[in-house]
Order: structure tokens, then sequence, then C-alpha cells
């Protein structure tokens, strides 16, 4: 055997590395128990997954970013596509973990800090696994890697009863959406005789495609729109959003359902290619993506906690961005990862305002926004900038993200998903707006009281808004990702064989 | 030898029965053993398209193997919060966990 090969997967050895050193400093995160104050919290993590982000960065600058790597006969794939994607997580996850320093540090947290951080990694590194897997086997146990802990990490305020509810309503759906997922993929097994993306695809290749492995797809589509939620397996989100704690909720908005999509769109890219697949994923897109970005903004009109609407958002925001995933086309890529990266700053940077709000004065009903402006300025116009870039209003990174996906989707032949999807911008901004007017214009007699956020969440609002308006301003990071991505129409292999 | 499709059929009527619990039972409990069934119902496809159709290798019995750790696993998680949720309501039915709705 070559031990060499060990080398390929170096992005989550190292993370496996950090996970270790935390599990070590877990230790002593309590601290004095008297004194009740942390220590190594937030400040080690953050430093750690920084370092880790840099140091896999580096590597990839160099020649071997172009070309992808393969390791243990397959069943790991690696590209350069992929090291931007697991350097996009980490960014996030650095993001929430300076949000969560005030969440942490209440007295109930103190003692669990540590388990906070080590179940997070947790799920990046099933979330990595995921999205460099090569076998079928890795793939799933990436994916439950990716959600056990994670149902933890939603029933984590083990006093709060709606925390306990929306993890019992998390683990069970997962559970299903699994138990789908696997169903699909033994029907593929059973039409190919092999697990391995590679030889699967070889199969469709010679042997043509089976209706069996069509009911595989689909499932294969189920199982993942559960991880994604997209709208008619949707149901679990808003419940789980609300009674999560703030930071999970971030996380879950975020990086969880990224990183589930751009596994969706590399899976399909690596086993679906075939012709006659690529026709049923796309009317099957059509219609979800369709019903995703609708349904969401209808429901999140009328929705008066502030968690649940960012859940109906995240819901909508989730269709925009399979918008990249039609016709699995390069430049699909590129926008599904870009708009990845612009809504993880935008919807951290909203999520750390209500997360800092709940936590000074408990509160995340709408109305106790109204009249934020006039006590915290401040958080009332980064709470803005986040909504307008969600909204897609110009200057911001939002707008081009929407922009790069509409493209994306118009160039592979859907003008009127790309239509509807338009219309639906334009409810959306009625919402978003909804609460911008209850900041600035709505009268309060009793608004949240006025208060100092502590330095680890001000570092998290900064980059969450350097983000929103930086990203919109140089188009660089586009083109960056961009001489990266691949995609059925520029991969050779693409509708080889399948009788047509 | 029993044919594939007798047992191919007997996967598929496991799976929708655990589709049908999952839809329809009132316990937390009852609903995790319907899904258990819908996971089992997988691994007897990856099982019998080993044994049956590619049975030159081992891919399908491995799976079907890991497949029930994880199963375990996710049991695990799902039975903690439920003792979780027993501890403040004293009832474990889906009809109680209705504080969040809409």
């Amino acid at each position: 055997m070559d031990y060499s090969q060990f080398l390929t997967m170096h992005a989550e050895l190292s993370l496996l590395v950090v996970i270790t050193i935390l599990f070590i400093a877990d230790l002593f995160m309590c601290g004095d128990k008297k004194c009740g104050k942390g220590v190594y919290n937030t400040c080690l993590p953050v430093v750690l997954l920084t370092l880790h982000t840099v140091l896999n960065l580096c590597p990839c600058c160099g020649q071997c970013c172009s070309e992808s790597v393969s390791a243990f006969g397959g069943m790991y794939q690696h590209t350069a596509m992929m090291t931007v994607m697991k350097s996009v997580l980490n960014v996030g996850t650095i993001i929430v973990f300076l949000m969560a320093h005030k969440w942490l540090s209440r007295e109930e947290n103190l003692i669990k800090q540590g388990e906070f951080y080590l179940l997070t990694l947790f799920t990046l590194f099933g979330m990595y696994l995921m999205i460099s897997s090569g076998h079928f086997l890795v793939f799933f146990i990436g994916l439950e890697t990716a959600s056990i802990p994670l149902a933890a990490l939603v029933a984590f305020d083990k006093q709060r009863y709606e925390s306990a509810e929306a993890g019992a309503k998390f683990i069970l759906i997962a559970l299903f959406s699994s138990g789908l997922l696997l169903y699909g993929i033994s029907m593929i097994y059973g039409a190919t005789g092999t697990l391995y993306f590679d030889e699967v695809m070889q199969h469709w290749g010679t042997n043509g495609n089976a209706n069996i492995a069509v009911l595989g797809l689909l499932l294969f589509i189920t199982g993942m729109g559960f991880k994604i939620s997209l709208v008619p397996f949707h149901l679990w989100t808003a419940d789980t959003y609300e009674g999560a704690p703030t930071v999970v909720t971030g996380y879950l908005s975020v990086i969880s359902k990224g990183a589930a999509a751009f596994t969706l769109l590399t899976v399909l890219i690596k086993v679906f290619a075939c012709c006659a697949f690529v026709a049923t994923w796309d009317w099957a897109f059509f219609w979800i993506i369709v019903a995703s970005i609708t349904i969401a903004n209808l429901f999140a009109v009328r929705q008066k906690n502030l968690k649940r609407f960012m859940a109906f958002s995240a819901i909508s925001q989730a269709g925009y961005l399979i918008l990249g995933v039609m016709d699995g086309t390069a430049q699909g890529m590129t926008a599904l990862v870009f708009y990845l990266l612009v809504y993880m700053v935008a919807n951290l940077g909203a999520f750390a305002v209500i997360s800092v709000v709940e936590q000074s004065s408990g509160k995340v009903g709408m109305d106790d926004y109204n009249g934020l402006y006039h006590t915290n300025p401040k958080l009332a116009f980064l709470m803005t900038l986040c909504l307008f870039s969600l909204a897609g209003i110009p200057p911001f990174a939002g707008f081009f993200s929407k922009f790069f996906v509409f493209m994306a989707a118009f160039n592979a032949g859907h003008p009127w998903l790309v239509l509807i999807a338009l219309i639906n911008t334009v409810i959306s901004l009625y919402y978003y707006l909804l609460i911008v007017k209850a900041m600035y214009i709505q009268p309060n007699e009793t608004p949240i009281a006025c208060f100092k956020s502590d330095g680890y969440t001000r570092v998290a609002l900064a980059l969450c808004t350097l983000g929103v308006v930086v990203l919109g301003i140089c188009g660089v990071a586009y083109n960056h990702i961009d001489a990266l991505s691949y995609g059925l129409d520029t991969v050779a292999r693409c509708c080889q064989g399948c009788g047509q | 030898m029993i044919q594939i499709e007798y047992i191919l059929v007997l996967s598929a009527i496991m799976m929708f029965a655990g589709v049908f619990g999952f839809m329809t039972r009132k316990s937390t409990l009852a609903i995790l053993l319907s899904i258990e069934l819908m996971l089992n119902a997988a691994n007897i496809n990856f099982a019998v398209f080993n044994r049956m159709l590619y049975p030159q290798g081992h891919e399908g019995y491995f799976f079907a193997i890991f497949t029930i750790a994880i199963a375990a696993a996710e049991s695990a998680i799902a039975i903690a919060i439920m003792i979780n949720i027993y501890r403040q309501l004293k009832n474990i039915d889906v009809d109680e966990l209705t504080k969040m709705k809409w």
C-alpha cells in the first residue's frame, strides 16, 4: 500500500489535528469553577481553524491545483474546486465560532463549550468527506457524519424545551431522508453492480441506463433535497431553525446547506452525466426550484418570529442556489460556489445580529425590532446591509451572485425558470424590507435597550460586512472560482454512449 | 433457489411499511422503529443484489454493515433527544410536539 496517498487528503488530516488539539484543550476550557470564566475558548478554535484554512489554501496556488487527484482506488477524489469549497466552509465556521462567544459564555453553557467546538468540527469533517467522495459509501458516511452531530447541536440547550423539540424534528427527518437516500443508492448498486462513481459512469457508457437507476436518481435527489431543505421536503426547516440555538441555526442555514448543495452538483456531474439522466434531473429541479422559491416566499411574508422568517428566507435562497445545478454546466458550478460565498456572509451577518440581540435582550420577534435604529444604529445598519444583500439590491454582493446564477440558468436554456425567479426576487424584496421598515420607521415605546457587544462578535460582524461590500465591488473572486470550475460541458466524458 | 423478485418485493413492502409508519404513528419511538424498517429494506436490497447479481465482490455486504453501524449511531442520538423531551413533557407523542407550528 502506498502511504503517500494519505497526503492527498491533507485537508481532512489537518482538520483532524485541529479536532484532536481542541479535544485536549476541552479539559481546560471550563477554567476556574468559581469565577466561571472560560479559558482558551473562542480564541483557540478560531486561531487553529484560520491556520488550517491558510495552510490548505497555500499548496493550491501551485501547480497541483489544476488537475484532479484520487486516492484509495478512487474512493477519495479531489479537485481544486473542492479546496475552494472547503475553504468557504472554513470561513463560515470561523464566523460561527466568533458569533458563538457570547452564547457560550453564559453560565449554563460554560461547561459545554468544548463540546460545541468538537461537534461543529466533526460535522465539518463529514462535509469534507462528502464533498470529495468518489464512492457512495464514503459519500454516505460523510453525509451522516455531517448530520448526526448536528442533531446534538440543535438540541444543545438542554434546559430549553424548544431546542429539544427542534432536535427531535431534525433527527427524525434526517433519518427518514437517509432511509430514502439509501434505498436509492441500493437501486443504483442493483443497476450497475458497483458503487465507485467512475465505474458507475463507465457502466452507463457501455450498457445504457436502466429504469431502476432513474428511480435511484430520484430517491437520491429526494434525500439531498431534505438536507438542502428544498420545497416538498422543507417542512422540518422552520421548526428546527426556530428552536435551535441561534448560532446553530446560522451554521445549519449556511454551512450544512451549502455543503449539501455543492455535493449534489458534483455527484450529479460525476455519476449521472448521461443524457437521459440529465433530462430527468433537469425536469425534477425545474419544479423543485419553482416550488422552493415561490412557496417559501409566500410563507416568509406572514412570519412574526425572526428566526422562522430567516428559515423561509433560507429555503427560497436554497432554490436560487440550485439554479446553478441546472444542466450541470461549469458556469453553473462557478455561480453556485460564488452564490454560496455571498449568501454565507450575508446570512451569517443577519444571524449574528439576531443572536447578539437575543443574547442581550432575549427577544426574537419582528415587532421587538421596532425602533432598533434609534437605540442601536450600527447594528440596525449592518442588518440592513445584510438584508439588502440577501434581497439582491445592486451595490451589494447579493446582486452579483443572483445575477450569476440567473445567467448560468439562462445559458443552460431555462429562460422561463429565470423569469419566475426574477419575479420572486421582487416578492422577497418586500419581506426583507419589512424588517428594515420595522427597524427604521416603526415607532416603539419600549425598544431594545442600547448595548455593547463583545469583541468577538464585532469581529464576526466586521467580517460579514466586509464580505457583503467587498465581494460586490471586486469581481476577482468570481474569476478565480471560474478558473477552477468544471461541468458537463467541459468534462469530455459527458454524454458518451447511453445508446444515443 | 429463491428468485430475486421475491426478495425485492419483500424489501419494497418493508420500505413502504416504514414510510407509512413514519407518516401515521403517534409515538416517536414507533416512528423510530419505522425508520429502522426503511433502513433495513435498503440493507436487504444491498445484500440480495450482491448475492444474486454480483457475487464476485463484497461491496453490497460492506455497505449494509456500515449502514447498520450508522443507523445505530443515529438511533442513539434520537433516543437521547427523546429522553430530553420526556424529562420536560412526561410524554413523547408527536401530537404533543407542537409548540412551534407554521
